[in-house]
């Protein structure tokens, strides 16, 4: 082995992930270790008293097999899980049962639209307020008493103006997202340095060809981290909304598998919304460092 | 029609009563190189803002070309002292830039053809692809002259141009300037701090003072003198130091500098 391979930060770092990860799957294998009954009597249960127990839900635990201390699930239980869901995430065998890749699907789509419909009003009006003091002032009032609103707030009125859920979602989504994109637009495009503006003005540059060659390649990194952020609440808000209501996406998913008690399918649901945010943000950053330029 | 640029009684007050400078009148011929020499402050770019359009003054007119200054505009290229490129762009799209702006009628072809040019004037046909963090300050300060140059404007405006290279370096781009502004007949307005640098490259020399308080209260800045070199035209920098006359001039701009430009 190669020796300067583990003076690598890299390398060392990943060590010690890999070492957390084996850390985090023993403590939980201990924690749901089925403890050995105490010789407890199981044929002494009468027959009405399993026939009861079965009624409840709770199988008469078989000769030989430990009886569970707890009904969090085990490792086991939860590999079987995710192999059963990723070997067939498309399936659709109703409104209340379907793969996890449709129900993912769902909520992209909202997301996304609503995140595009907030790139299209933010980025423009963004635009006007970063040029215009007078328009920044004049809207600073209302954008400083919408932006701390709860986007979850507005679903009661969406819900009624819109009367359609899926369209609500989608319009949560555009409000949680368009306030980091208005600001930060707003900000870059009013702090493009003075000597590229002259330079526009010197070559009697069309305001149009201006906004479009000059200030939106100067700013475009701090409109990138504006639309980062968005898309990092977006997908944050977008769980809760679906939570609220229902229908389908992963929200949903996650609400409908707590009713149905499944914590299997709980758990992995939440690894697949952590996974999806973590590849969108990769993708913002990669967008975002398209658009950098070094001065 | 005399005077091809006319600077008629200028003035700028940031503050009411107290301009920086006022009553600035000079002219230049068309292919003169003027300098402009003065202390930080005494509003040297302003005054250069002014004739480029970029600024307005709070008194006075500039005429060129027999009309008068409104606004920027095509006809006067400018040198800013911070270079001013895009740093998203390449020199060749930093340049195709100006020249797309200056001519939107041309074709891709041409537009690549007048930037090479451009480009191959200040000698970096090497790095026209690359980014200007890519290049040192010499070479990005070169691409500022090339793009101002390759709109062909009427004047050239140098906002200090060489203010932040080193004296090498400085060297090497001032001849350069000269050869260009030589073959392309250019008239030239430059705003400068180095006196050798005003003697090696200018025509005329104006020196400004700094507006002060005095004894007899406040008095504004403006153009003291006019100094005009009578160093042969062929001067270089090598030989400037050599030639008959180059210490009476530089003596007589540095004594000015350092006893009559500012009010003690």
């Amino acid at each position: 082995m190669n020796p300067s391979l583990f003076k690598s930060l890299g390398f060392r770092a990943g060590l010690v992930s890999v070492l957390i990860f084996v850390f985090i799957l023993a403590a939980w294998h201990a924690a749901t270790l089925p403890s050995r009954p105490a010789a407890a009597p199981t044929t002494a249960v009468s027959a009405e008293q399993a026939e009861y127990d079965k009624l409840m839900g709770k199988s008469a635990p078989a000769a030989g097999e430990a009886a569970k201390t707890t009904g969090f699930p085990t490792l086991a239980q939860m590999g079987d899980t995710i192999v059963k869901q990723l070997s067939n995430p498309f399936y659709d065998n109703g409104p209340n049962d379907k793969g996890i890749a449709i129900q993912l699907a769902y909520s992209l789509a909202r997301v996304g639209l609503g995140f595009l419909i907030a790139c299209a009003v933010a980025i423009p009006l963004g635009f006007l307020i970063g040029m215009s003091p007078l328009l920044r002032r004049a809207l600073d009032p209302y954008i400083q008493v919408l932006k701390p609103i709860s986007p979850l707030a507005w679903m009661p009125l969406a819900l009624y103006t819109i009367k359609d859920s899926s369209i609500s979602g989608v319009f949560v989504i555009f409000i949680c997202s368009v306030w980091p994109m208005l600001l930060n637009t707003a900000f870059g495009v009013a702090s493009v340095k003075r000597e590229w503006l002259n330079v526009a003005s010197t070559l009697e540059v069309k305001p149009l060809r201006k906004a479009l060659k000059v200030i939106l390649p100067a700013a475009a990194p701090t409109i990138l981290t504006g639309m980062r952020i968005s898309m990092g609440i977006a997908w944050l808000v977008i769980v809760a909304a679906e939570m609220l209501v229902g229908g389908t996406g992963i929200g949903y998913f996650v609400w409908n598998e707590w009713n149905n008690l499944s914590l299997t399918n709980v758990i992995f649901a939440i690894l697949v919304i952590g996974v999806v945010g973590m590849l969108l943000d990769l993708l913002f950053a990669r967008l975002q460092r398209a658009v950098t330029y070094v001065e | 029609m005399e005077g091809f640029l006319r600077v008629e009684k200028l003035g700028k007050a940031f503050v009411a009563d107290k301009p920086v400078f006022s009553d600035v009148s000079f002219k230049l011929d068309r292919g003169e190189f003027v300098c402009i020499i003065g202390h930080s402050g005494c509003g040297k770019t302003t005054i250069l803002n002014v004739i480029a359009g970029l600024d307005t003054a709070s008194t006075g007119h500039v005429f060129m070309d027999g009309r008068e200054v409104a606004g920027p505009s095509l006809e006067r290229g400018v040198v800013f002292q911070s270079h001013a490129l895009m740093p998203w762009l390449t020199v060749r799209k930093n340049i195709a830039f100006a020249v797309e702006s200056r001519w939107p009628e041309k074709s891709a072809a041409q537009i690549d053809e007048a930037v090479r040019a451009a480009v191959e004037l200040v000698g970096l046909t090497p790095a026209i692809d690359k980014l200007p963090s890519q290049l040192s300050g010499g070479m990005k300060q070169r691409v500022g002259i090339a793009r101002a140059f390759a709109i062909q404007p009427k004047m050239l405006l140098l906002d200090e141009p060489f203010g932040a290279l080193d004296a090498l370096t400085r060297g090497t781009i001032q001849e350069e300037l000269i050869s260009i502004v030589r073959k392309t007949q250019q008239t030239v307005f430059m705003i400068t701090h180095d006196v050798d640098e005003a003697i090696l490259l200018a025509d005329r020399i104006l020196l400004m003072k700094n507006g002060g308080e005095t004894s007899s209260g406040y008095v504004p800045g403006g153009v003291a003198e006019v100094v005009v070199n009578t160093l042969p035209k062929d001067r270089s920098r090598q030989t400037l130091h050599h030639l008959d006359g180059y210490y009476e001039l530089r003596n007589n701009i540095v004594d000015f500098l350092v006893t009559r430009a500012k009010h003690h």
